[in-house]
């Protein structure tokens, strides 16, 4: 996992190291990205002794001892959050947690001192209470939800061991401690260790689908000498120490004590909760960890949060926007003072302000507390009002479009896989808009690129090539190879082409040297895995199928590849194998296997022959197979195969090299011993069997190699190049070799022929540092040479021949986390091509943190298997896809999906939209939120700078929820720019997102000035047409409030680019459901502004003056815009044009310019 | 080559997405482009549009007669300027003082009288909130006086109705007018709206322990006539959006010829001298636009003239330098051919 993909998938068992700092670190950051391997913290964790304090101790069958101490959790689990008496603190405990509600809540209570008592104290709490209300309601209902799930969960039935009877018990009630019974298909209720199952060696399968994702079947091992116990009959006694409860569900530490023996447990020893027991009749377990210290519940943890760019650029502004609070805050106060200190001898008995009370008998002042306390007041009065200034409601105005837009891309039919029946999965919510903004796309391959079904295409065998490609399966030379067992046929599940000339020598021939090779050849493919072959049965009753279940696609296809050889592997136990070799049963007893991990990177397993004699079978990555080849023999045969090896990669195919040995009896004996006293050390087990297994992994004889082709998922060529296209730089990280590195970016279009190629590999820093800069200096010459100036930046690397630069993972390592790494960028940013290959999960990230570093662009990585999951959380967008390599990198992405190729409407669609919604949005909403606070302020100005407002309370409050919210709601939800089909042809007008067209500093300080000038016109009409009149503040501020109001949503509808009917309705809809308001609030008595509406729009100057606010306000707005539009037209605004009048158009003007037109995606 | 043998493959529920033009986001819709021609257009409507109804906002405004007399200052003779507000304050002196006009041009009845206060702040927070507006219409909140003091009850505790400070400060001036040496009867009915006089006055609520306090700020009440009667009260509680205001005094029904002789005889009571603010006196006639306010007319002149110039300049750009809509070859890759490929 770590260094290879050719085993992509081996370690998902066994190499517990990197899974350990895969899942590790999903919380915190990992530091060095370089050199020191991934696994060495783990390494020092499996050599320690778990000392008593950190151990877990559990008396089999006897839980209540074990529970002596009541510090084991139960059960039951409860993933529910509120009870009915917690709810209503917790919830609101949580939701305070967000820095928007303090400040409501602030400002609430401010407003809840007499004197300060700007608004009547319902309306000012109606904001917060509002939010808090529906946040609530959401919330009561998600966990009502997580209850009733809970309950079922807690209730289910388990076999339990009580008084020496099984006997049903709910799952809530089982205890550490306990002896469980497992039927077949049945879930494990906690995490238990094999104590026994119905297979005599001990095995039992199982499937961890729920857990981790995988589907195939895992093998776990009772221990032998607990295999033999049937606790029916007797009562186990025993105590197993174990480690505390972790996260790792790949990894266990432990021993048992059982009869006075100690026995070590591992990672197979042990079933967690959520898998399912497959093809074992029943399985007995000791629980060692319940309810939530099971290994799946720690796990149970929701996706990491990101925040969106455009979130943290908004935060700028928003502190801009305090400035202005602040700003406008202090100038009411300074004046108000002015003003009181002017007016200090008349405030005593001026009549609208009377200082004196008289009332008393004798003079003193009342609600005056000196000037300094006044202006203070003054102030927090202002703060008071213009608390919109800053756009609260905004923060969940972007949640509710968000989940909108996710509702959207989840249901967009593009973007459904029917191969994995999955529908595209939105599992972060704050980051949509960030799929618009994609300048790095890093891409794993195998599995992302490529469909990770593997397919076998070539064999070299004792230096003779072999390939399949030649066969044909028109000819019906179909491999149809069967074996029959007990009368019936067996035969394996899949088909595989084959070579004729190889399946013949395959059959007749065991005489010679070759029919020899060959024979060991098919044997190896057929031994040396951990395939599990399950029986299934088909709708003929005689004959059945033969599933190859295992790890790795790699070893499913060697196997499958071998039986269509006639070396079908049949059966598979701990102890032995056996093998229908050409209608011949063999059995052959496996003595060790030595399972693959990345130092090694090979596997071998060590046969014994019914004769007795003994053979080792090895098969790995290349380059860890030929330094252990044995280079004396064969060296024609060697070197013969080193060629082929060399053509098979550059095919693009998955190369692994395979050898042998026979053991002497002397050999074997030492290699029992140590094998033996390896895999019961309770000391670095992991540590001493790879030493073990490098012993004897030595002096192969070559047999040959296989080439195994990993086919290009659909479209993948024609996705990258429209990424590409669009200016968004593609970076390909792989495990797999250069030549195979290179030979895919051929088939997948990111290297041309035309492509200068600058390939670094090198194993040290000096001769690193000396290529990178032979090619900075190689890539700046054709940039100097061409004068073209570089106005458009995603393009600037286009413009000479494009380079491509391939790096390999030793030279990385020598690079990341030095000073390399400035060089390297920089000449990555000249690139328009990075392969990088045999690189290391952390060095992925490593190379994802490099760019992001360094540039202020948006990365996406995308990736499929557990060695992307760093990469993916590194990231500033992480795509998984959710195809065969489980779903580990799926639960740490922000969206999943099942192919690559929706990589193309996901950011050019939806991207491009959710981008250019939500910056419009938030302009918008600054916008709405400023303009009626300088409206406010400059009434202030006239009322002796005492913030009194015009605009009613009510109407003041409902303004951001009822009156203007739901436009922009529903706009950044439905609107769209331009067509989906125009954003498929023309992917370069997704660079509108890279350049941050949609939202920017100068896009908000234009939209301030407008909005001042707005406001303006708002105030200031209105107050010179009724100045000196007999109006009355409430008519003239029901005026301003529904001038506010239609201009803000006229000004939303001017920007509007598809009108369909749901925005029709929600604009015009809360015009009408203003008026209505406005209406219902002036109809009520008590009000001061009773009937004022009625009477003021009585009058014609009432509706002069609207309209003429209407059209004054937007009419510069209105010819700016057009200006800008029809003379300095951006991509979009041409392509809209395009769209709208692309039947009207005259075709066959003097000109015609080629659209570079991408064929559209895949069709619905 | 793989492939799955004859296996039975169990028919799984399709996750699908079910095909609606809402959830492809394919609704039909209309799609509205900022063209040269609806530009131009809505430029010249809005011009053809806005300059008549200015000018015949203007037109009115200009028909609309109006008389201003600044009385404040007037109405203080030599001695008395030296310490207004002594003068004012003080129970004893003759307030009363007349003045005259001479109508200009014809004014059609009904003439509004109003009363103009400057530099008065209405609308200052202070006292915007000193009322209770339950206690004004229903008699049996005669005691809530929230939000009232320090004109809430009086020395004996006893509340006052109506209470608060916009209440006690009612302007108390009064006008009298002879026209050739005739009387003018002025109209003191129906100068408040309607709907406070029915909802928001009361006919049960009198006034009680009103402007008895050690402090007199305006005008008194008769305690006989319930507040939905008590109209100069209504107008004044009507509280002005601006720091200077007209409200209506009455009406004269009657039609003023040119060079008639207007006599006005003012009782100056109200104290304005303490903070400043002056006193007007106002006969108007109205329009349907209003008073005399010329603003509106000339603004909508100003709009109107904009956008005929912004549509000539639209048009002359447009001959100058058009761009053909929706050509490819101005986007931004096809106008620097080379850079890709």
């Amino acid at each position: 996992m770590d260094q290879v993909e050719n085993f992509p998938n081996f370690s998902s068992s066994m190499n517990n190291s990197s899974r350990n700092s895969t899942f590790g670190h999903s919380g915190s950051k990992p530091v060095s990205y370089g050199s020191k391997g991934a696994d060495s913290g783990a390494l020092s964790m499996s050599q320690k002794e778990i000392s008593d304090e950190d151990a877990r101790l559990v008396y089999v069958d006897d839980p209540e001892r074990t529970n002596e101490r009541f510090e084991f959790s139960g059960n039951s689990i409860r993933t529910s959050k509120y009870s009915i008496i917690t709810f209503l603190p917790r919830n609101l405990f949580e939701q305070f947690h967000r820095v928007a509600y303090i400040y409501f809540l602030i400002i609430a209570i401010l407003n809840q001192l007499p004197q300060l008592a700007v608004f009547g104290r319902g309306v000012s709490i109606l904001p917060l209470a509002f939010v808090l209300f529906v946040t609530a309601v959401k919330d009561a209902f998600e966990d009502w939800r997580r209850h009733k799930s809970d309950k079922v969960e807690n209730n289910r039935i388990a076999s339990v061991m009580v008084d020496g009877q099984f006997q049903g018990k709910k799952w809530k009630d089982v205890k550490v401690g306990e002896i469980v019974k497992i039927a077949a298909n049945e879930t494990i209720p906690c995490d238990i260790v094999l104590l026994s199952t119905s297979d005599p060696t001990g095995v039992a399968y199982v499937q961890t689908t729920n857990l981790d994702g995988e589907s195939n079947l895992k093998t776990r091992y009772a221990k032998q000498e607990t295999q033999a116990k049937v606790p029916e009959k007797e009562r186990f006694i025993g105590l197993i120490k174990c480690e505390k409860p972790n996260r790792n569900i790949y990894g266990f530490q432990g021993n048992m004590e059982v009869d006075g023996k100690r026995l070590s447990l591992g990672s197979s020893n042990i079933v967690l909760r959520g898998c399912e027991l497959k093809n074992t009749n029943w399985a007995v377990g000791v629980v060692v960890y319940c309810g939530h210290e099971t290994k799946a519940m720690l796990n149970n943890s929701g996706a990491p949060s990101k925040r969106s760019q455009l979130e943290t650029h908004m935060n700028l502004e928003i502190i801009m926007l305090s400035v202005f609070l602040v700003a406008l805050c202090s100038v009411t106060s300074v004046c108000a003072a002015i003003w009181l200190k002017s007016h200090k001898n008349e405030l005593d008995l001026m009549p609208y302000y009377r200082k004196l009370d008289f009332s008393e008998g004798e003079m003193e002042s009342y609600q005056y507390y000196g000037w300094g306390l006044e202006i203070l007041f003054t102030f927090l009065k202002s703060v008071i009002v213009f608390q919109v200034m800053i756009p609260i409601s905004l923060y969940i105005s972007m949640e509710l479009v968000r989940v909108g837009q996710a509702y959207f891309m989840i249901r967009d039919s593009r973007m459904y896989d029917a191969a994995t029946n999955s529908r595209f999965q939105c599992r972060a919510l704050n980051i949509n808009e960030d799929l618009g903004q994609i300048k790095y796309v890093f891409s794993d391959k195998t599995g992302t690129l490529t469909e990770n079904k593997m397919e076998f295409q070539c064999a070299s065998i004792w230096g003779v090539d072999y390939s399949s490609t030649e066969a044909s399966l028109e000819h019906g030379h179909q491999a149809e190879c069967s074996a029959q067992v007990d009368g019936k046929v067996l035969k394996p599940k899949m088909k595989v082409k084959v070579n004729q000339k190889l399946l013949q020598l395959s059959k007749n021939s065991f005489r010679n040297v070759e029919g020899k090779q060959i024979y060991d050849f098919f044997l190896a493919l057929a031994a040396c895995n951990t395939i599990v072959p399950l029986v299934v049965d088909t709708s003929d009753p005689t004959v059945k199928l033969i599933d190859y279940q295992g790890e790795s696609p790699d070893e499913q296809a060697l196997a499958y590849a071998a039986a269509a050889y006639g070396f079908m592997l049949i059966e598979r136990t701990s102890g032995h194998i056996v093998i229908d070799i050409h209608g011949k049963r063999q059995r052959f007893n496996v003595l060790g296997l030595h399972e693959f991990d990345s130092d090694r990177k090979r596997m071998s397993v060590i046969l014994g022959y019914t004769d007795n004699s003994v053979k080792l079978f090895v098969k790995g990555a290349d380059t860890s197979m030929l330094s252990v080849i044995d280079k004396s023999l064969n060296a024609e045969i060697l070197r013969a195969t080193e060629t082929h090896l060399h053509s098979y990669s550059s095919l693009g195919l998955r190369t692994l090299v395979i050898g042998m040995r026979d053991l002497s009896v002397s050999e074997f004996d030492q290699w029992h011993f140590a094998f033996e006293a390896a895999s019961t050390a309770l000391l670095g087990r992991a540590a001493l069997l790879r030493k073990v297994a490098s012993n004897v992994e030595n002096n192969l004889c070559i047999l040959g190699a296989t080439a195994i082709e990993d086919k290009l998922q659909k479209g993948v060529p024609e996705s990258i190049e429209s990424l590409r296209t669009a200016g968004i730089k593609v970076w390909v990280l792989t495990g797999d070799k250069q030549e195979t590195a290179i030979s895919i970016g051929y088939s997948s279009k990111l290297l041309t022929n035309s492509t200068t190629q600058i390939i670094i590999n090198s194993n040290n820093r000096e001769s690193c540092r000396r290529h990178l800069q032979n090619a900075l200096v190689k890539s700046r010459q054709p940039l100097a040479a061409s004068a073209v100036p570089n106005n458009f930046e995603g393009f600037s690397d286009a413009i000479a021949t494009p380079i491509a630069l391939i790096i390999d993972g030793t030279s990385l390592v020598y690079i990341l986390d030095s000073e390399l790494e400035e060089e390297l960028f920089e000449l990555a940013s000249r690139c328009s091509v990075v392969l990088c290959c045999r690189v290391a999960p952390l060095q992925k990230a490593g190379i994802v943190a490099l760019v992001k570093k360094r540039t202020a662009d948006m990365t996406l990585a995308i990736g499929d298997g557990a060695n992307d999951v760093s990469m993916i959380q590194m990231a500033d967008v992480g795509v998984g896809i959710s195809g065969q390599e489980g779903r580990q990198a799926v639960m740490a992405s922000d969206f999943a999906m099942g192919q690559f190729r929706f990589l193309v409407p996901l950011l050019f669609i939806h991207g491009h939209w959710n981008y250019q919604r939500l910056g419009y949005m938030i302009i918008y909403n600054f916008y709405r939120n400023a303009i009626i606070v300088l409206v406010l302020f400059w009434y202030v100005l006239f009322t002796a700078y005492t913030v009194t407002t015009a605009i009613n309370e009510w109407s003041s409050m409902l303004y951001s929820i009822i009156y203007t919210a739901f436009p922009t709601i529903v706009v950044g939800i439905l609107d769209k720019d331009l067509s989906k089909r125009i954003l498929l042809k023309y992917p370069q007008l997704y660079g509108a997102g890279q350049r941050r067209e949609a939202y920017n500093k100068k896009l908000f300080w234009v939209t301030m000035a407008d909005t001042f000038w707005q406001s303006i016109v708002v105030f200031f009409v209105p107050l010179f047409a009724y100045w000196g009149s007999t109006v009355d503040i409430s008519s003239i501020g029901d005026l301003w409030t529904l001038s506010v109001v239609i201009l803000v949503n006229l000004h939303l509808a001017m920007d509007i680019i598809r009108w369909n009917w749901v925005i029709h309705a929600v604009i015009w809809g809360s015009i009408v459901a203003t008026v209505i308001c406005v209406m219902i609030i002036d109809a009520i008595p008590t009000f001061s502004g009773y009937w004022a509406i009625f009477n003021t729009a009585a009058t014609g100057l009432f509706w002069l003056c609207l309209l003429g606010i209407l059209i004054a306000a937007l009419l510069p707005r209105f010819a700016v815009k057009y200006i800008y539009q029809y003379y300095y037209p951006s991509d979009i605004q041409i392509s809209r044009e395009a769209e709208k009048f692309a039947n009207q158009r005259v075709i066959g003007g003097n000109r015609q310019i080629e659209m570079y037109p991408i064929p559209d995606g895949p069709p619905r | 080559m793989m492939e799955p043998h004859s296996a039975p493959t169990p028919k799984k529920y399709s996750k699908k997405p079910k095909y609606s033009k809402f959830s492809q986001q394919e609704l039909p819709a209309w799609k509205p482009i900022l063209t040269p021609g609806w530009v131009i257009s809505t430029f010249t409507v809005v011009g053809i549009v806005f300059i008549p109804v200015g000018l015949a906002s203007l037109f009115s405004s200009e028909s609309v007669e109006e008389a201003a007399i600044r009385y404040d200052d007037k109405c203080l003779n030599e001695i008395h300027a030296q310490n207004a507000v002594a003068f004012i304050k003080n129970d004893m002196t003759n307030k009363t003082c007349t003045t005259s006009w001479t109508v200009e041009r014809k004014m059609q009845g009904p003439i509004f009288i109003y009363y103009q206060l400057d530099n008065y702040y209405q609308n200052h927070r202070r006292y915007v909130k000193s009322r209770n507006d339950k206690q004004l219409v229903n008699p049996a909140s005669e005691g809530d006086t929230t939000n009232c003091y320090p004109q809430d009850k009086t020395n004996g505790s006893m509340p006052i109705v109506p209470c608060g400070l916009i209440a006690w400060s009612l302007f108390n001036d009064t006008y009298k007018f002879w026209v050739n040496t005739k009387s003018l009867t002025v109209n003191k009915k129906d100068i408040s709206w309607g709907s406070d006089r029915s909802h928001k006055f009361g006919s049960k609520v009198y006034p009680k322990n009103f402007q008895l306090g050690g402090l007199v700020g305006g005008a008194k009440l008769d305690e006989n006539i319930p507040l939905n009667q008590q109209e100069d009260l209504i107008v004044w509680m009507r509280t002005a959006a601006l720091p200077s205001f007209r409200k209506l005094y009455g009406k004269i029904e009657t039609n003023l010829e040119v060079n008639d002789l207007v006599e006005i005889v003012i009782e100056n009571n109200y104290n304005t001298y303490e903070f400043g603010g002056n006193k007007r006196l106002i006969l108007s006639t109205a329009t349907w636009i209003g008073g005399k306010n010329p603003f509106l007319g000339m603004a909508y002149l100003f709009v109107g003239g904009v956008s005929l110039l912004c549509a000539i300049v639209f048009i002359l750009l447009y001959v100058i330098k058009p761009r053909p809509l929706g050509d490819p070859s101005y986007l931004s890759w096809n106008k620097n051919p080379g850079i890709l490929k």
